[in-house]
């Protein structure tokens, strides 16, 4: 088992029952990473993130350094923290927020000085209603302490941070979707071009919207230096990377590994990951990535955790949620369920995705109760091509965002990899596994 | 008269201030409002209307689009069960089965004492706790069906209030700080800071470009004097 002896970077506090105070943040190198980065120029501070070629951390992994690079220059700037984790089994952000909020918080303005932003605003969705007094608590412990606000530990250097609620809406994890709720408004995404943030954000001004691991790694980025953490991994995936690990394993939790040197396999059966498969039954599939990823079988197991490894795989790291699905699951259950969760949340801008979601969702429904027909294999994937066409990877799509042509991937997965247990679903109107 | 109580409307206008836009406060403003009522009532998305300049159809339509906000009456305790992915993995369907069965009414129904909203919820983030179940959004754990019978007991019984406050109320601890910087004083220093890093950058420049002539041609035979 591939465990390596990387540093933990961005959990390092979480063996403390009190890594969220003030007092343990302090006593374990907390704030000294933004001291450092005050005594930098911005310049310098963007330079180490873009050295350490940090890939972001919410889904994408577009590299941090260049988003940052993109930003429009205009008096007035805005840095946007995305913490509205929605994607299905990832829970890597609810621990960062809830264990080290002064660690999000430091990182927040590490970036804002780097940046040179006018305001910074963390959206955490509203279901973090522990996890908003969490980090409420630390910013204001934050600014009592001097690290927010006006003249930052006397550097000259000014910033106000606030916490935002959200209030329930899976799409609000898209960027553009997120600047339209953060105004005040319904969550529908806008369209890239013109709308890209770094041109066009939040109030129309330029803005860089950052996900709260990727935040979260600046205070050891700094204080380290990019080549250090450039270092760990290999490749293009750089850095540890916190991977939320759930479903059938024995202990399912997030756990921070060094990308690349680890695989799918170490991360599911070493004892201090996820210690093997429940009962000890066998690896059926498993979601890589968040729900918007295509699926992988045990065939995949030993791929390496890294951004191009798993990408040419067919597949995505995406949030860096794996769900781990045994033998005794129902495929076309699983299927269903993720169907339903797109038709629930889609936002309902899109044609495509606003129908396709719901149809598709009532086909699998009706042949995991066993009213299926013999032509609706084909059916759910004509009507999934309708919404991304050809069904590649990475997908086409025929919407403003990619939650459209998301929909279709654990359908597409579920019936290449499964298309027995489907035929039986619909032939002998039973399932052949429960 | 006014419908939102003098204190909710004084910690509202804190919130409207944190913002460039007064707008952008619209969704914590009806966080406090459910604070009060635990559903957005009419009269209170027309004084939130005008607290944050925008009509109370505008404040009504957005808000029906954000599951956590109710435009109409919720239970004293909103009981959300996760059935997605990992939960269903974890026998979330069984849970909530079960749920709806005790409680005598189907997922998204209120049970008619008004004591218990009971709701399919979608990922919660919280997956290595299965079924993930929250009341009022605090966080309970991973429950069985045992464990689930013993939190409906206590939460009739009025038991755990300590841990789980009443439903809408989203955050406890209120902020001290903030705002003390106005935008206008910060684009300004922002503007001078840019402004010097450009003088900065423009006089290494010179000086590499006096260095290079120093130089002579040297450097251009590296390829670097040609433009």
């Amino acid at each position: 088992m591939a465990v390596t002896d990387a540093p933990r970077i961005v959990t390092a506090r979480m063996g403390f029952k009190d890594s969220h105070t003030l007092d343990r943040f302090l006593s374990t190198g907390g704030y000294d990473g933004l001291r450092k980065a005050l005594s930098m120029t911005p310049e310098e501070v963007a330079a180490q993130v873009d050295a350490a070629s940090l890939l972001g951390r919410g889904g994408a992994g577009f590299p941090a350094g260049r988003k940052w690079s993109m930003l429009r220059k205009d008096p007035v700037t805005y840095l946007v923290v995305n913490g509205d984790e929605s994607e299905p089994a990832t829970f890597k952000d609810h621990l960062l927020v809830e264990r080290d909020p002064h660690q999000l918080v430091e990182g927040v303005l590490i970036a804002a000085y780097a940046l040179q932003v006018t305001q910074a605003f963390i959206y955490l969705r509203g279901e973090f209603a522990f996890g908003l007094e969490r980090l409420t608590q630390a910013l204001n412990e934050a600014y009592d302490y001097g690290a927010v606000g006006q003249d930052i530990f006397g550097s000259g250097f000014s910033i106000d941070v606030v916490v935002h609620p959200g209030a329930g809406a899976y799409i609000c994890g898209e960027e553009t979707a997120l600047l339209e709720s953060l105004e005040g408004k319904r969550g529908f995404p806008r369209i890239k071009p013109p709308f890209f943030p770094a041109a066009i954000g939040l109030y129309g001004q330029p803005t860089v919207v950052n996900n709260v691991e990727t935040m979260s790694n600046l205070p050891w980025i700094v204080l380290h230096g990019g080549a250090a953490f450039a270092a760990l991994g290999e490749g293009r995936s750089t850095g540890t990377r916190l991977f939320a690990l759930s479903g059938h394993v024995k202990r399912p939790g997030t756990y921070e590994v060094e990308m690349v040197k680890t695989t799918f396999r170490d991360l599911v059966y070493a004892p201090v990951y996820g210690g093997g498969v429940r009962g000890d039954r066998e690896v059926k599939a498993f979601v890589p990535g968040g729900v918007s990823a295509p699926w992988f079988g045990p065939g995949q197991l030993d791929l390496p955790l890294g951004q191009d490894e798993v990408g040419n795989a067919g597949s995505m790291l995406g949030s860096g949620a794996i769900t781990v699905m045994d033998a005794s699951t129902c495929m076309v259950r699983a299927a269903w369920r993720i169907t339903k969760f797109f038709a629930r949340e889609s936002c309902g801008q899109c044609t495509p995705c606003r129908e396709g979601s719901g149809w598709l969702e009532r086909v699998l429904r009706r042949i995991e109760h066993g009213g299926g027909r013999e032509e609706d294999l084909e059916l759910l994937l004509d009507a999934s091509d309708n919404i991304s066409p050809g069904l590649q990877w990475p997908p086409q799509q025929t919407t403003i965002c990619v939650l459209g042509p998301s929909i279709p991937s654990s359908i597409h997965s579920a019936i290449d990899m499964f298309r027995d247990e489907f035929l039986v679903h619909i032939k002998e109107g039973r399932c052949p596994v429960a | 008269m006014s419908h939102l109580r003098p204190d909710i409307v004084e910690r509202a206008r804190e919130l409207v201030s944190l913002y460039p836009e007064p707008r952008s406060a619209l969704i914590p403003l009806c966080h406090l409002a459910q604070e009060q009522d635990g559903w957005l009532r009419p009269e209170a998305m027309e004084e939130i209307a005008a607290l944050v300049g925008i009509t109370a159809a505008e404040v009504r339509g957005t808000a029906t689009f954000y599951d956590m906000l109710h435009t109409e009456p919720v239970g004293t305790y909103l009981v959300s069960i996760c059935t997605n992915i990992a939960c269903l993995l974890g026998g979330a369907e069984e849970l909530l089965a079960h749920a709806e069965a005790r409680l005598g009414v189907h997922a998204g129904g209120t049970t008619p004492d008004g004591r218990f909203t009971l709701e399919d919820a979608e990922c919660l983030a919280d997956c290595d706790r299965t079924p993930c179940v929250t009341v009022n959004h605090r966080y309970v754990g991973g429950l069985s069906i045992e464990e689930l019978d013993a939190l409906l007991d206590d939460l009739a019984a009025g038991r755990r209030s300590d841990e789980i406050p009443p439903h809408g109320t989203l955050v406890r601890v209120r902020r001290n700080g903030g705002l003390r910087v106005p935008l206008a004083q910060l684009a300004a220093e922002r503007a001078a800071m840019a402004e010097a890093q450009a003088d900065r950058a423009r006089a290494a420049k010179d000086e590499e470009a006096a260095q290079a002539g120093a130089a002579g041609g040297s450097q251009g035979s590296e390829g670097r004097g040609t433009a």
